[in-house]
């Protein structure tokens, strides 16, 4: 086994050890009963039920769940909004940075409340410590919280037993902060500070060099917005060069926990999935439909930058990886882990620059987000988003068999089909429809920076992020156009509540049915022949999809590439 | 209406004073009582200067020092930046061309390690890979008269990884080598 194998599996094996026990405890906790942390933080709960006015108690319907979630959301957006337009009136900014402008300050606030971390701007140019602080790392957390409760409610409208209750989003969300993602992110912030990660309020250092010129350093209070941006598959970096910056990912062991951090809540909510419907077999389909699909997409990606690029390697008379865009410390194996996992997860950080990443490269990670990050996905919107195609998959199964489709007992009927259909048009109207606006509209298409085949998966790219609410970029791609920071704020409204509505619409219906006992005739959702068809489902109807604007960007690309074609 | 916007307001006020003041704050106390250098960019000084963080790559040009990876930001840690040029660009390949045909002209050998033609992802990036500095230690200790095998021996104890033998590649950190240099071999600013 070679070294970036065992690394690899090393790295699958410890995120399965650590999700598992964690999906147990968080279907304990949105089951309301009592965890370990219970004891300590039960009267930080109650506390803040009181003082907002909320009946803890109380079981919502679908739609008082919905209005919950949308009211929370806007009302995070206007907060965010006014406080970027204020940056220069506010406190902690040492740098005395200017306020945003509206469009830019509309597409950061939207970017950070739907958990997308799309940054159309620069941390450390653009942004004061108080708005990395007080704005944006509070929609790290809350809309992380979000994701996290709806798919709850999505599950509790699954496994209810016809009762027609989803749960209470505000304690759904309050829990989500309180008992997973705070305890977990004070981890990962003191141990990203051991390994060089900044956490100061000091302003930029200035050191004279050895040769005697001098280097203005930014700095700043890192590692608190790193670890909770990880954790919440958000993805927005303090610097803007993200993960991929000293200060923000030092060593080889920051990179490794920030990647566990990635895909650990992800993972385990398919294990909490298995346990708040009542057999854990359900949830382990899931995981290994996801695991296979991520496994796949990993082994082309680490293969192609292992391979490298044929072109340079030619005018090195080197053969090696692809480092273009790499950091020494990480190199191809680690970056290619990295990319596929911030990709899959809907987390969007980088740790190395996808847009010079090789072409079957840039192909899996266009692929992971357009197939609507269902490859374990953002935190909470990973499970619901594969549901959707669980939906899908048993309606095409019951087709195929002329039986009525049935999932978990309950029987899957013209109105849920017709809500997951609606919320999968999301993807192809954000990616496809708003990136051919853009190649049409001059002034749009001047943000494209590649010529050729690359150009088109810049818009691609940029388009299937902010849809797909993932955040990564190809850099190249001239987010910070008025054209694009509009369009793409809209693209992010839609990939994340145009999928969340009919999710609990969907979860809203199956909760007043009565789950029927499984028959001699009814179709098993737990065996490999299941997970087989949800695969098939996600490639046919992903894939499909956005098959011809994908040979026409990455696989052009590729041909080109081995044809020896500049551009 | 109200019903509903009370609790949404009250509870971003809370998650604001929990999430955005007190997590962020209580780390940052934590972090400077316990560990000042590191919350504070692991910076190096030399008799009361900072010169540099042991983290951040810097420019150097000068024969007597290791030279790191190109930058597409010039080492400006102010703003960190990559390319973002894809693999079949015209532009990024004519740059390859000419960083490698400066090498080869540099070092006298025709195979040109793949991270010294190459820009990093943050434009900061502080290391090298083993080869690239070894190549470079016949210049450094040119520059320097210094005995080739002792610069070797400087450039092993700057090399780093791989993780546990298994993450990621060894890599040599280019201010730690050129400190070293310095402080066995005075002499590295022309």
């Amino acid at each position: 086994m070679t070294p970036d194998l065992a690394s690899v599996l090393l790295y699958l094996v410890v995120l399965v050890v650590l999700a598992v026990p964690l999906g147990h405890f968080m279907a304990r906790l949105y089951r309301g009963e009592r965890t370990l942390l219970t004891p300590v933080l039960a009267p930080v709960e109650t506390a803040i039920y009181s003082i907002a006015g909320i009946r803890a108690e109380e079981s919502q319907s679908w739609r008082a769940y919905a209005f919950a979630v949308l009211a929370f959301n806007a009302a995070g957006f206007v907060f965010l909004y006014a406080m970027l337009r204020l940056q220069g009136f506010l406190p902690w900014n040492p740098a005395g940075l200017a306020p945003m402008a509206p469009d830019l300050a509309f597409n950061t606030a939207v970017s950070f409340v739907t958990n997308t971390n799309w940054q159309a701007y620069s941390g450390e140019v653009q942004l004061s410590y108080f708005s990395q602080m007080v704005g944006l790392t509070v929609q790290n957390f809350v809309s992380a919280a979000t994701g996290m409760a709806v798919a709850v409610a999505v599950i509790r409208g699954f496994a209810c037993r016809g009762e027609g209750r989803l749960g209470n989003f505000w304690t759904d969300l309050t829990r989500s902060v309180l008992y997973v993602l705070l305890p977990l992110a004070t981890i990962g912030a003191l141990i990203l500070v051991g390994q060089g990660v900044v956490q100061t309020l000091s302003s930029h250092v200035t050191a004279t060099t050895m040769e005697g010129t001098e280097q203005v350093i930014a700095q700043g209070p890192a590692a608190s917005q790193i670890a909770i941006k990880q954790l919440g598959t958000n993805g927005g970096g303090f610097f803007g060069v993200n993960s991929a910056h000293p200060f923000e990912n030092p060593t080889v062991l920051s990179n490794m926990l920030q990647g566990l951090y990635i895909l650990l809540i992800p993972v385990a909510f398919c294990f909490t999935f298995g346990r708040m419907v009542g057999d854990r077999r359900q949830g382990i389909a899931i995981f290994a439909a996801m695991a296979t699909m991520f496994v796949a997409g990993l082994a082309v990606v680490a293969w192609s930058e292992a391979a490298g690029n044929p072109m340079i390697s030619q005018i090195a008379g080197t053969a090696g990886p692809n480092l273009e865009g790499k950091e020494m410390r990480f190199g191809a194996t680690l970056s290619a882990l990295w990319g596929t996992a911030t990709t899959a997860a809907s987390n969007g950080s980088v740790n190395a620059m996808h847009d010079s990443f090789m072409p079957l490269s840039g192909l899996v990670f266009l692929v992971n987000m357009m197939i609507g990050e269902v490859i374990f996905g953002g935190v909470g919107a990973g499970l619901y988003g594969m549901l959707l195609y669980v939906v899908l998959a048993v309606f095409l199964a019951g087709l195929m068999v002329g039986r009525t489709p049935e999932y978990l007992g309950k029987k899957i009927e013209a109105k849920e089909v017709s809500l997951a259909v609606l919320a999968f048009l999301s993807m192809p109207l954000g990616i496809l429809v708003f990136a051919a606006l853009s190649v049409a509209v001059p002034q749009a298409l001047a943000a494209v920076q590649d010529a050729g085949p690359h150009g088109l998966s810049e818009v691609l790219y940029a388009y299937g992020s902010t849809t797909g609410n993932n955040g990564s970029a190809f850099a190249g791609f001239g987010a910070a156009d008025p054209f694009h920071t509009t369009l793409q704020g809209i693209a992010m409204l839609l990939g994340r509540y145009a999928i969340i509505v009919p999710m609990l619409g969907i979860a809203g219906a199956l909760a007043v049915k009565v789950p029927a006992a499984p028959t001699a005739g009814s179709f098993p959702t737990h065996g490999p022949l299941f997970v087989v068809l949800l695969i098939v489902t996600v490639v046919i109807l992903g894939g499909l999809t956005f098959f011809p604007a994908l040979a026409l960007g990455p696989l052009a690309e590729q041909v080109s590439l081995a044809a020896g074609t500049r551009f | 209406m109200l019903a509903i916007f009370r609790p949404a307001l009250a509870i971003l006020a809370l998650m604001t004073l929990l999430t955005g003041v007190a997590y962020p704050l209580a780390i940052t106390g934590v972090a400077q009582v316990a560990m000042p250098v590191r919350a504070n960019g692991s910076l190096i000084e030399q008799g009361g200067t900072v010169i540099g963080s042991v983290l951040i790559g810097q420019d150097f040009t000068s024969p007597g020092y290791f030279h790191p990876r190109p930058s597409a930001v010039g080492y400006d840690a102010a703003s960190a930046g990559a390319s973002n040029l894809g693999p079949t660009s015209a532009e990024l390949l004519v740059t390859v061309e000419e960083r490698a045909e400066a090498w080869r002209r540099e070092t006298g050998e025709s195979d040109v390690p793949l991270d010294a033609v190459t820009a990093s992802a943050s434009g900061l990036d502080p290391d090298i890979s083993p080869e690239n500095a070894r190549v470079q230690a016949v210049r450094v200790a040119e520059a320097r008269g210094a005995p080739r095998d002792e610069i070797v021996r400087i450039v092993e104890a700057a090399t780093t990884g791989p993780w546990l033998g298994i993450f990621g590649p060894a890599h040599v950190n280019v201010l730690e080598a050129n400190l070293a240099v310095d402080a066995a071999f005075p002499g590295g600013v022309e």
